[in-house]
C-alpha cells in the first residue's frame, strides 16, 4: 500500500494531525497499534491549561487553544469542553515568587493571569484551607474529557478521508529513496512520502531506527476519582509543586492527579497505581480542601506516557533522514497542545515550514547530562506518609 | 485452643481476607497446625453472607427463619467462634488493595494500614449476578442477595407481598424464609426452563442430599399455593405512580402468553459472581468459563493462584458453602505444605469431594441458567449502569459507531458503565452479554474489566492522620 504520510500512533498527536491533514485533502494512514487514544491520550486528567508552561511552549499551545475554544464547531462534539479557569496554589514564598514569574510571562504571551495573595484567594475560594500563600488564577484555561477526545477526532478524520488501522503494530521501517517503508505485525508493507513518528512511551523505538534516541522514559501518572458530590469546586486547581492536581466534573465528582508518577508496563500495557501513591495524594488533597476529607475514593487509574529528561516534547524534523517528523514525549501535559501539534506537523508535512517557534523541541537538542540523571520517580512516594 | 497457642508461629506471615464458611476453614485448618493467621473480615461477625446473623440484642429468631438449616449454622458459628479466639481476627476491617506481598486495609477507625505477608489466602465470596429489566431501579427491586442479606442480618422483610424472579436456588430458598418470617410470597418467576433442570440431573445427583433438599423446597412452596413459574421471561417491573415503587411484575410464561402477578417487593438475582478483584491485585490470571460465562481466578489443585497467594470459596469457584468450607481448607494445607509443616494430612480425599461438589454446581448452572440469550433485547432505555446511570441503548450506540467499543474496558471508558460506586460489580456481567450480542461476538471476546486498588471506594481521611 502507499500513501502520501504514514503517522505511527494512534494518540492525540496522531490522530489530530491526521484530521488537518485530511481535512486539505491529504491522503494519511494512522498506523495504532491497539485502539485510538488507548493510552496517555485517554486516560489523562484533561488539562486545557496554558499557564505555566515553559516559555518555549506558549506559542504552541495558544494556537492549540483556539481549536479546543470551537471544537464543537470542529469536531461537531463538545468533548466536554468546560470554560473551569485553573488556578496555581502557592503553599511556600517560593513558590509564591515562581507564580508572579508565571504571571508576568503568561502575560507577555498575551494570556491574562491574576495573582491574588492569601486574603483574596480565600474569599473567592474559602473552601482551600492549609498553608495557602496565595494563587495565579488564568481564566481562559479549560478542561475536557479525555476519554471522549481521540476517538471523535479520530471520526472527524475517517470521515475527511484518513484512514486508521487499529491492532496493527509497527515491526520495521526503513528509509527508502525519499520516502519510507513501514512492516506491519502482519507482513504488510506500507510506503509513504512523509513519516510522523506520534508513538508516545514507545517513540523511542522508532526514533531508534534513524539513531535519534532521546532520553525518554515511561511512567504512569497516578490519577483517581471520587464519588460525586454537591458542586463547590469551580477551577481546576493545582499546587505548583504538581503533587495535588484536582477538578470537580459537572456531575460532581471531583478528578484527581498527583505527582510523583508511578511506575508502567509498556509491554504489558498496564500501569498499575501502587496504594501509597493514591494514598499520599488523598493526604494532601483533605489537607488542601478539608470538606473533601469524607469524600470517597471511587475509582483509580493511570496510562502510559512519554517523559524526557528536561520535561519538554520532542517535535520537528528529523536530524538525520529527510520527511521524517517527531511528535512525542510531552511529559504529562501534551493534552492542551495536541490540535496545535496537529496543525504544526501538518504545515511541516504541506508547507516544509510552520509559523510557530519550535526549535526548542527537537530530537538533536540531547547532552550526555541528559541521559545520566535520567530518572522515573516511579518508586518515590512521600516520605513522611505513616503508614506501617 | 490452648494446645494450638502453645506451638504457634509467625504471627503474621499468613493473612486471610473473609470470616465466612471458607475463610473460616481456612483458619481452622491453619490453627490446629499451630498457625496463628490474621483474619480479616469487612463484616462485624463471621459468616459471611450464607452465614450471616443478626446482632444478639434484636432477638432474631433464627431457628424460625431457617427452619432445619439452623443446626448447620449454629455449627458453623460455634466453630467460627472458637477459631477467632485463635488467630489475629480483624473484624470490621476493608481489605482494599494488594501489592507487592502486602495487604492494604482500613481498620475499624477507617484508616489506611498495611500488612505484610509471606502467604495470602483469599476467601473474598461472591455478589448477586443480576440482568436488567424494564424497572429493575425502582425502590422495592432488590437484589436476591441483598433481600437475604436484610433478612439475615436485620430480620426485615423487603416487603410484604414479594415476588422472587430470575434464575437461582436461592430463589426458592430466599420465598421460602420470607413466608416463614410473615411475608406473603406472590411467585416465584425463574426464567430457566424446567426441560433445563431436567437435563441438568446427572450432574445434580453429585450432591443427592443437597438435590432432594431443594426438590423438596420446590414441593413445599406449591403446597402452600405459591405460584411457581418455569421458563418465564420478565418484561417489566411495574411502576405504581405514586412514588411507591414496584406494585407489579409482567413477564411472559414459557408458552409466551404475557402474565403479571402484583407485589410491593421483588427480588432479583441469576445466582453469583466472584468478588475476584484483590485476586486479580495480587497477580492471579483469569480464564473464561463458557458455562458460568464468566471470568474465575486460575488455580492449580492446591488453589494456589499466584505464588503466595491461595484461594478459597466463591470467590474464585462458585460453589456454594460446603464447597466453600473444603476449598478453605485445602487453601490452607497448600499453605502449610509451602511453609514447610509437616504432617499436614493428604488432601486427596478433601479434593475427591470438592471436585464432587463442583460437579454439583455446574448441574446448577444448567438447571438455573444465566439467560444471556436475553441481553440483546433489553430495551434501549432500561438502565445497565444503575451507578452512573448508563442505558442499553447508550452501550449499544458506543459499540456501533466508528472509533468504538468493542470490549468492556473501552466500553467503560466511551460510556461511563462500571465507572460508578460499584466498580462494575452490577453492570460488568449484563454489558459483557449486551455487547456479545451487539456486536454478534463471542462473551469472552468482550473480556473483563480491569481492576486497581482501592477495590471498594475509601474516603480520603484514611490517609491522613487523626480522628476520621
Amino acid at each position: 500500500m502507499e500513501t502520501e504520510t504514514l503517522i505511527i500512533g494512534g494518540g492525540l498527536m496522531g490522530a489530530w494531525t491526521a484530521f488537518f491533514l485530511s481535512g486539505w485533502g491529504h491522503p494519511v494512514t494512522v498506523l495504532e497499534k491497539s485502539r485510538v487514544g488507548a493510552q496517555a491520550s485517554g486516560v489523562n486528567y484533561g488539562n486545557l491549561r496554558i499557564q505555566g508552561r515553559h516559555a518555549s511552549e506558549y506559542p504552541l499551545s495558544l494556537r492549540a487553544q483556539e481549536v479546543w475554544e470551537r471544537i464543537e464547531s470542529t469536531l461537531g462534539t463538545t468533548c466536554e469542553v468546560q470554560a473551569t479557569g485553573h488556578i496555581y496554589v502557592a503553599q511556600t514564598q517560593e513558590q509564591m515568587e515562581k507564580l508572579e514569574r508565571v504571571t508576568a510571562e503568561a502575560g507577555e504571551f498575551g494570556h491574562p493571569v491574576e495573582l491574588r495573595n492569601r486574603a483574596e484567594t480565600l474569599r473567592v475560594w474559602p473552601w482551600l484551607a492549609g498553608e495557602v500563600i496565595g494563587t495565579s488564577h488564568a481564566p481562559r484555561d479549560c478542561t475536557a474529557n479525555p476519554r471522549l477526545v481521540t476517538p471523535a477526532v479520530a471520526r472527524a478524520a475517517a470521515a475527511q478521508g484518513a484512514v486508521f488501522l487499529e491492532g496493527i503494530e509497527v515491526t520495521d521501517v526503513s528509509a527508502v529513496g525519499e520516502g519510507f517503508e513501514v512492516v506491519t505485525c502482519a507482513g504488510e508493507r506500507l510506503r509513504a512520502r512523509h513519516l510522523v513518528n506520534a508513538a508516545g512511551a514507545w517513540a523511542n523505538e522508532i526514533a531508534a531506527k534513524f539513531g535519534e534516541r532521546v532520553p525518554m522514559f515511561a511512567a504512569g501518572p497516578p490519577q483517581f476519582v471520587t464519588e460525586a458530590l454537591p458542586h463547590f469546586i469551580g477551577p481546576s486547581m493545582q499546587q505548583v509543586d504538581g503533587r495535588v492536581i484536582c477538578r470537580q466534573v459537572a456531575r460532581g465528582n471531583v478528578v484527581v492527579a498527583g505527582y510523583p508518577r508511578g511506575p508502567s508496563d509498556t509491554v504489558g500495557n498496564r500501569a498499575p497505581v501502587p496504594p501509597h501513591k493514591t494514598l499520599d495524594t488523598m493526604r494532601r488533597l483533605a489537607r488542601l480542601v478539608p470538606a473533601l476529607a469524607g469524600a470517597h475514593v471511587i475509582r483509580v487509574w493511570s496510562g502510559i506516557e512519554g517523559y524526557v529528561s528536561d520535561m519538554l516534547p520532542v517535535l520537528g524534523r528529523s536530524m538525520t533522514v529527510p520527511n521524517l517528523i517527531h511528535a512525542f514525549g510531552f511529559c504529562g501535559h501534551g493534552f492542551q497542545l495536541s490540535p496545535g501539534v496537529g496543525i504544526v506537523v501538518s504545515e511541516l508535512i504541506m508547507d516544509g515550514a510552520t509559523p510557530t517557534p519550535i526549535e526548542a523541541f527537537g530530537a538533536g537538542r540531547f547532552t550526555e547530562a541528559d541521559w545520566a540523571g535520567l530518572t522515573s520517580h516511579a518508586d518515590e512516594f512521600d516520605p513522611d506518609l505513616k503508614i506501617v | 485452643m490452648a494446645q494450638a497457642s502453645g506451638r504457634k508461629r509467625d504471627l503474621t506471615a499468613v493473612a486471610i481476607v473473609g470470616a465466612g464458611p471458607a475463610g473460616i476453614a481456612a483458619a481452622a485448618t491453619l490453627v490446629a497446625h499451630g498457625v496463628r493467621p490474621v483474619l480479616i473480615d469487612e463484616a462485624e461477625m463471621p459468616g459471611g453472607q450464607v452465614y450471616r446473623r443478626p446482632p444478639d440484642e434484636i432477638g432474631h429468631d433464627m431457628a424460625r427463619l431457617l427452619g432445619s438449616e439452623v443446626a448447620g449454622f449454629r455449627r458453623f458459628h460455634d466453630s467460627a467462634n472458637r477459631v477467632v479466639q485463635s488467630v489475629d481476627y480483624r473484624p470490621s476491617t476493608l481489605a482494599w488493595g494488594v501489592q507487592d506481598g502486602a495487604l492494604w486495609t482500613a481498620t475499624p477507625a477507617g484508616k489506611a494500614e498495611r500488612l505484610k505477608f509471606g502467604a495470602l489466602i483469599l476467601a473474598t465470596g461472591a455478589t448477586d449476578r443480576v440482568l436488567p429489566a424494564k424497572g429493575w431501579t425502582l425502590p422495592g427491586v432488590f437484589a436476591l442477595g441483598g433481600s437475604q442479606a436484610i433478612l439475615k442480618g436485620q430480620g426485615c422483610l423487603i416487603g410484604r407481598r414479594v415476588a422472587f424472579c430470575g434464575s437461582s436456588p436461592l430463589l426458592y430458598l430466599a420465598a421460602l424464609q420470607h413466608r416463614r418470617m410473615g411475608a406473603e410470597v406472590v411467585a416465584v418467576l425463574d426464567t430457566t426452563p424446567f426441560a433445563a433442570k431436567v437435563a441438568a440431573l446427572p450432574n445434580l445427583t453429585a450432591a443427592p442430599g443437597v438435590l432432594l433438599r431443594g426438590l423438596g423446597l420446590m414441593a413445599r412452596l406449591r403446597r402452600w399455593g405459591i405460584r411457581i413459574e418455569h421458563g418465564v421471561r420478565l418484561v417489566e417491573f411495574v411502576d405504581d405512580g405514586h412514588g411507591g415503587g414496584v406494585s407489579a411484575i409482567r413477564y411472559r410464561d414459557a408458552a409466551g402468553h404475557p402474565g403479571e402477578v402484583a407485589c410491593d417487593a421483588a427480588a432479583l438475582g441469576y445466582g453469583l459472581r466472584p468478588e475476584s478483584q484483590l485476586a486479580e491485585l495480587a497477580g492471579c490470571e483469569f480464564r473464561y468459563d463458557p458455562l458460568f460465562r464468566q471470568w474465575f481466578p486460575v488455580m492449580d489443585a492446591g488453589q494456589r493462584g499466584a505464588p503466595g497467594v491461595y484461594l478459597a470459596g466463591d470467590s474464585s469457584t462458585i460453589g456454594g458453602a460446603e464447597a466453600a468450607a473444603v476449598s478453605g481448607a485445602i487453601a490452607a494445607g497448600s499453605v502449610l505444605r509451602d511453609l514447610g509443616i509437616r504432617n499436614v494430612p493428604d488432601q486427596t480425599p478433601l479434593r475427591r469431594k470438592l471436585n464432587r461438589l463442583l460437579r454439583f454446581q455446574a448441574g446448577l448452572a444448567q438447571a438455573f441458567a444465566w439467560p444471556s440469550d436475553v441481553a440483546g433485547d433489553i430495551p434501549d432505555d432500561v438502565s445497565v449502569c444503575r451507578c452512573e446511570a448508563v442505558t442499553a441503548g447508550e452501550l449499544r450506540a458506543a459499540l456501533s459507531r466508528p472509533f468504538g467499543a468493542d470490549e468492556l474496558n473501552r466500553l467503560k471508558a466511551q460510556t461511563r458503565c462500571g465507572m460508578g460506586r460499584c466498580q462494575g460489580r452490577y453492570c460488568e456481567l449484563a454489558a459483557g452479554e449486551i455487547a456479545a450480542a451487539a456486536l454478534g461476538r463471542d462473551r469472552e471476546a468482550m473480556g473483563r474489566l480491569r481492576g486497581q486498588a482501592p477495590v471498594k471506594p475509601i474516603p480520603l481521611s484514611a490517609a491522613t492522620d487523626g480522628e476520621a
